[in-house]
C-alpha cells in the first residue's frame, strides 16, 4: 500500500495539481481572465440566489394550442368541403375531434376520400417511418364523419409551440439588455428564463405575459356597439373590449385584415401633432399590399388596431395608406409604447404563456449570502483543522493538506462543468470537508488498531491503509447515491447541493485513495518511523 | 506533544444490553413522531402548499410589524403571516394560496408591491402556483423513497440482505424521528428540508456502513463469538472513529448554524438533529443489535473453520 512507482506518484499529483489549477480562474479579475483560450476561462457560476436575479417558469397553455390547432382543422375541412362540392350539416368541433355530416345526395365515399387527405404522416418524411399520423378519420351511420387529433400530433404542435415561444422569449428579454439572460426548456410544455441581476421582474413578467397576438380589422358600424351587447350580435362580428379604462365595447369583424406577422420594424416615437408617444410600424411587401387595398377600399370607415384581443384605437381612415408603414396611438406612455414596440419587433406567441413559479432574489441578499457563506466555511474549516491537528498532530497536518487540496480539487471540477454556485451548494462544501476529515479518520483510527495489535509501524499504517480504503468507498457510495437522487429530482438551489456534495465525494475518495497515501507514503520513507506519532 | 483522545483505548462498553431499553424507547418515540405528524402536522413552506413568500427588509430602521401587518391585511389576501428575519429590519411576510389558480398568484405580489411601494427594499420574493407545488411535494416524497431503495439495492449486493434489511430500518428510524422533530419545532418544511433528510440519510448510512464493514469482518475472523459479543466489540473497535467523525461534522455544520445566515437556519438545524443526535445514536444502539433480530450469524459454521479467538 505504501509503494509507489515514480510513474504513477507523479500521474497522482499531475492530476490533482492541473484540477486544482482550473479553480483559477475564479480566483482572478475578470479582465485578465478574459484573454485566455476559451477552455480556460471556465469558471464557476454563481447561482440567482448568489447574484440576484430572477427566475421565472412558464408554461404554454396547451389547451390554447389543442383548440387553435383543432379550429385551423375545422376551417380546413370546411375549404376541402366547398372545393368538392360537397354539401355538409353541423360542422363542430367536439373533444379533441372536428365533427361534419355529409349531407344526403352527396357523394359521401368521395367526400370522406378528400377528408382523409388532410391526414398526413407526423414528422414529415423522416418520421413517415414510425406510421404515427396526425388525424384519425372514421365515419359513422348517417354520413357522420369524425377527425380526431392524434394524441402524438397534439404533443408535436405543442413542442413546436414551445420551440417557438423560446426564440420569440429571447428576442423579447435580450431588449431589456440584460446580462447572460437562460432561456430553456423544462420538461414538455416549460420554458425557464432566469435573469441574473435583474431586481424586479415587474417589467420582465408583462413583457414574457403578453402574446402580442396584433390584427388590423373593420369596425363593424352595421349597428351600434351597445345595441349589439344586448344580444344581437352579427354572425361574422364580435365584441371586444379597449384595452385602457374605461372598457368600452367595441363590435368588430371577425375578419384579420392584416396581422402583425407582416410587421418588419415597430419603432416608439412621438406624434409629430400631439406630442404623444406613439408606436410607429412598418409593413412587408404583401402587408404593406394588403393594408393600401383594405385603406383604398374603406376611406371613411374606421377600422380597429387589436392586440390580444383588446382594441388599442379604432380610428376613421382618412385616406389610403399606401406607403406600407403607419403608426398606432392610444393613450400610451413612453414605457407602454417601448414595450409595446419590443412586443412587435420579437413577435407574437404561438400560445399564452402562464407564470408558475417565481423566484427573485435582490442584489443585497446575494451579497449577505455570499459573505455568511464564505464566513461559515472560514470557521468550520478553522475549527476542523484545529480539531485535526489537536488530534492526530503531525497526522493531522497531512489530513488537513489533503483537505485543503479536496476543497480545491472540488473548485477546479465546478469551474470545469461550468457548474452553479448556490448557498446550499457551499453547505456542501462545507460538509464536504466533514466527509474528507472522516476518511482520514478511519484511516487513521484503523493504523492505531493495527499498531495495538502488535504490528511494527510501517506494517501498521500499510494494513490500516488497505483495511480503511474498503470501509470509505462502501460508506462514500451510500452517500453518493443520495447525492444523485438529489441531483435528479432537485432543482435551483438543492440542485446546487446535491453537486457539489456528489462531486466532494468523488475528489474525497480520490485524495483518500491517492494523495494522503501518497504524503504518508513518502514521509515513511524519508523517517523510517520506530513508532506511529498518532 | 501528547494528542488529544476522546475515546480511550479498548473500551468495552456493552451496547448490546442496551437494546432492551433502546428499541423501546425508539418504538416510542417514532409513535410520538408519527403521531405528530399526523396531529400537530409539518409547516408546509410554499414550495409544497404553494403561495407567496416576500422577504422585506424596511429602509428606515426597525420594521413596524403592527403597521405592516395593517396594511397588508386590507389588501384581501386572506391569511398574511409576518415574521421579523434576523435582523429587526428584515421582515418575511407569507401569503397563503389566492384561489383562482396561477395569474391570481401574481396578482397578489403586485398588490403587496403596490401597497409596501419604496418604503422597503425586496430582498427576495418567490412565488410557487399550485401546478407548480404538487409537483415538487411528489418530485420530493418519490425521491426520499427511490434514494431509500436504491440504497436498500447496494447494501444487499455489498453485504447479506439482514445488514440491507437493518440499515433500511435504522435510517427509516431516523427519518421519522428528524420529521418529528420538524413538526415540534414547526421548521418550514420545503425543498430544503427534502435535502435535508436526504443527507441525513447518507451520512446515517455511511456510519452504519462503517460499523456494518467492521462486523462483516469479525464475522469472517471470529467464527466462535456469541453474535452480541461480536458486535459489542465491533461498535466499541469503531467508537472512537464514530465520535471523531461526529465531532468534526458538528464543527462544521455548528460554523454553518451560527454563521450562515437566516436562509440555510433551518437546513442546518435539521442536519444538526439528524445527523450529530440520531444518526449517532442510530447506528449504534438500533442498527448494530437489530442484527441479533434478523438472525445474522447464526448459521456460521463453527466446527470446520479454525478458531482465531485471542
Amino acid at each position: 500500500m505504501l509503494y509507489f512507482t515514480r510513474w504513477k506518484a507523479t500521474a497522482i499529483i499531475l492530476t490533482a495539481f492541473v484540477i486544482c489549477l482550473f479553480a483559477v480562474p475564479n480566483f482572478l479579475p475578470e479582465k485578465m481572465v478574459q484573454s485566455w483560450p476559451k477552455w480556460a476561462q471556465r469558471h464557476v457560476v454563481l447561482g440567482l440566489d448568489l447574484q440576484g436575479g430572477s427566475h421565472i417558469l412558464l408554461e404554454v397553455d396547451t389547451n390554447a394550442v389543442r383548440k387553435e390547432k383543432l379550429e385551423a382543422l375545422r376551417d380546413d375541412v370546411r375549404r376541402v368541403l366547398r372545393d368538392a362540392r360537397v354539401g355538409y350539416t353541423g360542422l363542430v368541433v367536439r373533444g379533441n375531434s372536428v365533427e361534419v355530416r355529409i349531407r344526403e345526395g352527396s357523394n359521401f365515399d368521395q367526400a370522406v376520400d378528400k377528408l382523409r387527405e388532410l391526414s398526413q404522416p407526423l414528422g414529415g418524411i423522416l418520421g413517415s417511418s414510425t406510421g404515427q399520423r396526425n388525424l384519425d378519420v372514421t365515419t359513422e351511420a348517417g354520413g357522420l364523419v369524425r377527425l380526431t387529433l392524434t394524441e402524438p400530433a397534439i404533443v408535436d404542435r405543442i413542442r413546436q409551440s414551445v420551440e417557438q415561444s423560446i426564440q420569440i422569449i429571447e428576442r423579447r428579454v435580450n431588449e431589456l439588455g440584460t446580462v447572460e439572460p437562460l432561456i430553456q426548456r423544462q420538461g414538455v410544455d416549460r420554458i425557464l428564463v432566469q435573469v441574473p441581476g435583474l431586481q424586479d421582474p415587474t417589467r420582465l413578467k408583462e413583457l414574457l405575459g403578453k402574446t402580442a397576438k396584433l390584427d388590423f380589422r373593420m369596425v363593424d358600424v352595421s349597428i351600434p356597439a351597445e345595441q349589439a351587447l344586448q344580444g344581437r350580435v352579427p354572425p361574422d362580428s364580435e365584441i371586444l373590449y379597449s384595452a385602457t379604462a374605461p372598457k368600452t365595447p367595441n363590435l368588430v369583424e371577425k375578419r384579420v385584415l392584416v396581422s402583425g406577422g407582416d410587421l418588419t420594424d415597430a419603432q416608439p416615437g412621438f406624434d409629430q401633432r400631439t406630442n404623444e408617444p406613439i408606436v410607429s410600424f412598418r409593413f412587408n411587401t404583401s402587408g404593406a399590399r394588403k393594408f393600401a387595398q383594405v385603406t383604398q377600399e374603406n376611406v371613411g370607415r374606421p377600422f380597429a388596431i387589436i392586440l390580444d384581443n383588446q382594441v388599442i384605437s379604432a380610428p376613421v381612415i382618412r385616406e389610403p395608406i399606401l406607403g406600407g408603414s403607419g403608426q398606432i396611438s392610444g393613450s400610451f406612455t413612453v414605457e407602454s409604447a417601448n414595450d409595446l414596440a419590443i412586443l412587435l419587433r420579437a413577435g407574437a406567441l404561438p400560445a399564452p404563456l402562464t407564470i408558475i413559479e417565481e423566484r427573485t432574489v435582490g442584489p443585497g441578499l446575494g451579497q449577505d449570502s455570499i459573505a455568511k457563506g464564505k464566513l461559515s466555511s472560514y470557521v468550520g474549516a478553522a475549527m476542523v483543522i484545529a480539531f485535526m491537528l489537536v488530534t492526530y498532530g503531525l497526522f493531522g497536518l497531512f489530513a488537513n493538506i489533503a483537505v485543503a487540496i479536496n476543497v480545491a480539487m472540488i473548485f477546479g471540477i465546478l469551474s470545469l462543468l461550468n457548474a452553479t454556485l448556490t448557498l446550499p451548494g457551499i453547505a456542501g462544501i462545507v460538509l464536504t470537508v466533514g466527509i474528507a476529515v472522516d476518511s482520514n479518520v478511519l484511516i487513521y483510527e484503523r493504523i492505531r488498531e493495527e499498531v495495538r495489535g502488535g504490528r511494527t509501524p510501517i506494517n501498521a499504517i500499510d494494513a490500516g491503509f488497505s483495511r480503511a480504503l474498503a470501509t470509505i468507498l462502501d460508506s462514500n457510495i451510500t452517500t453518493f447515491i443520495a447525492a444523485a437522487v438529489l441531483f435528479y429530482i432537485g432543482t435551483g438551489p438543492v440542485r446546487g447541493f446535491a453537486v457539489t456534495l456528489g462531486i466532494g465525494i468523488i475528489t474525497t475518495v480520490f485524495t483518500a485513495f491517492t494523495l494522503t497515501r501518497l504524503i504518508v507514503a513518502y514521509w515513511v520513507r524519508w523517517r523510517r518511523p520506530q513508532r506511529v506519532p498518532i | 506533544m501528547r494528542l488529544l483522545r476522546i475515546v480511550p483505548d479498548d473500551t468495552k462498553f456493552d451496547f448490546m444490553r442496551f437494546r432492551r431499553i433502546s428499541f423501546p424507547l425508539s418504538a416510542l418515540l417514532s409513535i410520538m413522531a408519527i403521531s405528530l405528524y399526523f396531529f400537530h402536522g409539518l409547516n408546509f413552506g410554499i414550495d409544497f402548499k404553494g403561495g407567496t413568500l416576500m422577504e422585506v427588509q424596511s429602509k428606515a430602521g426597525a420594521a413596524d410589524l403592527a403597521k405592516m401587518r395593517a396594511t397588508l391585511g386590507a389588501l384581501g389576501l386572506g391569511e398574511v403571516q409576518l415574521q421579523q428575519f434576523g435582523a429587526p429590519n428584515d421582515v418575511l411576510i407569507r401569503i397563503a394560496e389566492q384561489p383562482g389558480g396561477e395569474l391570481a398568484q401574481q396578482q397578489a405580489v403586485s398588490k403587496v408591491r403596490g401597497a409596501l411601494g419604496n418604503e422597503v427594499d425586496y430582498r427576495r420574493v418567490e412565488v410557487v402556483g399550485p401546478r407548480v407545488s404538487s409537483e415538487l411535494l411528489s418530485y420530493g416524497v418519490v425521491g426520499l423513497m427511490l434514494a431509500i431503495l436504491a440504497i436498500l439495492i447496494y447494501l444487499w449486493f455489498r453485504f447479506e440482505w439482514q445488514f440491507a434489511l437493518g440499515a433500511m430500518i435504522a435510517n427509516v428510524h431516523d427519518i421519522v424521528l428528524t420529521i418529528g422533530f420538524m413538526s415540534i419545532t414547526q421548521i418550514d418544511f420545503d425543498l430544503t428540508s427534502i435535502a435535508a433528510l436526504l443527507t441525513i440519510l447518507g451520512y446515517s448510512l455511511n456510519d452504519t456502513v462503517v460499523i456494518y464493514d467492521r462486523i462483516r469482518e469479525m464475522l469472517r475472523r471470529y467464527r466462535k463469538l456469541p453474535m452480541p459479543e461480536l458486535l459489542n466489540a465491533s461498535v466499541n473497535q469503531t467508537l472512537s472513529r464514530s465520535v471523531i467523525t461526529h465531532v468534526t461534522v458538528s464543527l462544521a455544520l455548528l460554523a454553518l448554524l451560527l454563521f450562515g445566515g437566516q436562509a440555510i437556519h433551518s437546513f442546518t438545524a435539521t442536519m444538526m438533529f439528524g445527523v450529530v443526535l440520531v444518526g449517532t445514536y442510530t447506528s449504534v444502539f438500533i442498527a448494530s443489535p437489530i442484527l441479533i433480530y434478523l438472525g445474522v450469524g447464526t448459521g456460521r459454521d463453527a466446527l470446520t473453520s479454525p478458531e482465531r479467538h485471542k
